[in-house]
């Protein structure tokens, strides 16, 4: 009976141990796959056009490091975006803030699409009726100089 | 009437369109005029900066005034930052009793952790920080780490250090000749 209540308090204080350790750890530790969703939105400065989910560099391993730090402390996916921004500036984000010049990058590809698309179709229905226009003027000038030819024979016969 | 209209409204496209062309080409020109500038240069007025440091100390222009100042850009991942780091602390001693020579240490693209457990490998008291938003990298125009600028009291850049410092003799001689009456 002793031995049961001492193996009960060894258990109790074992639990009381692990769960303490897990507080301070702060939740579970996260899956590789959870870094690398973050990760791959992510850019270094140190290496450029590549992304941090694939950057073999020191850094970026410091960098996915922090990542899974930053989720073990309960950090959302947006929080780890905006921390990292408030660190290393917007360029480290795949996809630019829309503010600023960056909404060129937003505002421009459809405008210029926009105004190709409006060339072209004025290009179109310019080609497709000058062509009418020329031959009906054609024919109204081939048909003036032969009324013109015939007015010049019958005043010739008077 | 119509086609006078339409005229002008064609005209004002053109002239519209020409214009967005110019600003764009404008925008790029900028960008890669500034692009190819290349790393500060002697005698080039030094950009101002404010640096909190990992203790929370503010340095800001107000603190570099009439002195000589040594900003040393350094990331903890970078191998290069290690060969000088024990040099630029043992100038750091030589001229901290001085009052008139800083050094601010700009830690560049770094995560805190390992930051301070570079600094305290190589024992650096100097003043150091995160360069937050990488912000003072490319108010000084660096291309990588390790690089070191030294400004004179005129807020001059006066020494530029592309690498790590060979020695400690290599510093003291960029800084001693900036320290003559």
């Amino acid at each position: 009976m002793k031995s049961l209540a001492v193996s009960l308090l060894l258990v109790l204080m074992l639990g009381i141990f692990v769960a303490s350790a897990a507080a301070q750890e702060g939740g579970p530790t996260p899956h590789p796959d959870e870094v690398n969703a973050i990760a791959r939105n992510l850019y270094c400065p140190v290496c450029a056009n590549v992304p941090l989910d694939v950057c073999g560099t020191a850094a970026c391993a410091q960098w996915r490091q922090q990542i899974a730090d930053l989720l073990t402390q309960g950090y959302t996916e947006q929080q780890i975006y905006d921390y990292f921004v408030q660190q290393y500036g917007p360029s480290v984000l795949a996809t630019p803030p829309a503010s600023g010049f960056n909404w060129l990058i937003y505002l421009l590809p459809p405008a210029v699409v926009l105004l190709g698309a409006l060339f072209l179709s004025r290009g179109l229905l310019n080609w497709k009726c000058k062509p009418a226009k020329r031959q009906l003027a054609h024919k109204k000038s081939a048909k003036d100089k032969y009324a013109q030819h015939l007015e010049d024979e019958l005043r010739a016969r008077r | 009437m119509f086609a006078k209209k339409s005229k002008t409204i064609s005209s004002w496209g053109a002239v519209f369109a020409w214009a967005f062309l110019a600003g764009l080409l404008a925008l790029v020109a900028i960008q890669l005029n500034s692009a190819q500038r290349g790393v500060l240069t002697r005698g080039e007025p030094a950009p101002e900066f404010t640096l909190t440091t990992f203790e929370g100390e503010v340095i800001g222009p107000e603190n570099l005034v009439g002195k000589v100042v040594l900003v040393n850009f350094w990331a903890s991942w970078c191998k290069p930052c290690e060969q000088e780091a024990a040099a630029l602390q043992s100038a750091w001693e030589l001229y901290e009793p001085r009052g008139d020579v800083l050094f601010v240490g700009v830690d560049y693209a770094d995560t805190q952790n390992e930051a301070l457990a570079y600094l305290k490998r190589f024992a650096i008291t100097y003043p150091n920080g995160p360069d937050l938003g990488i912000r003072i990298y490319y108010a000084f125009r660096a291309r990588g780490v390790p690089e070191t600028f030294i400004i004179n009291k005129l807020g001059e850049v006066a020494f530029v250090k592309i690498g790590p410092f060979e020695s400690l003799d290599e510093i003291t001689m960029a800084i001693d000749r900036l320290l003559e009456p």
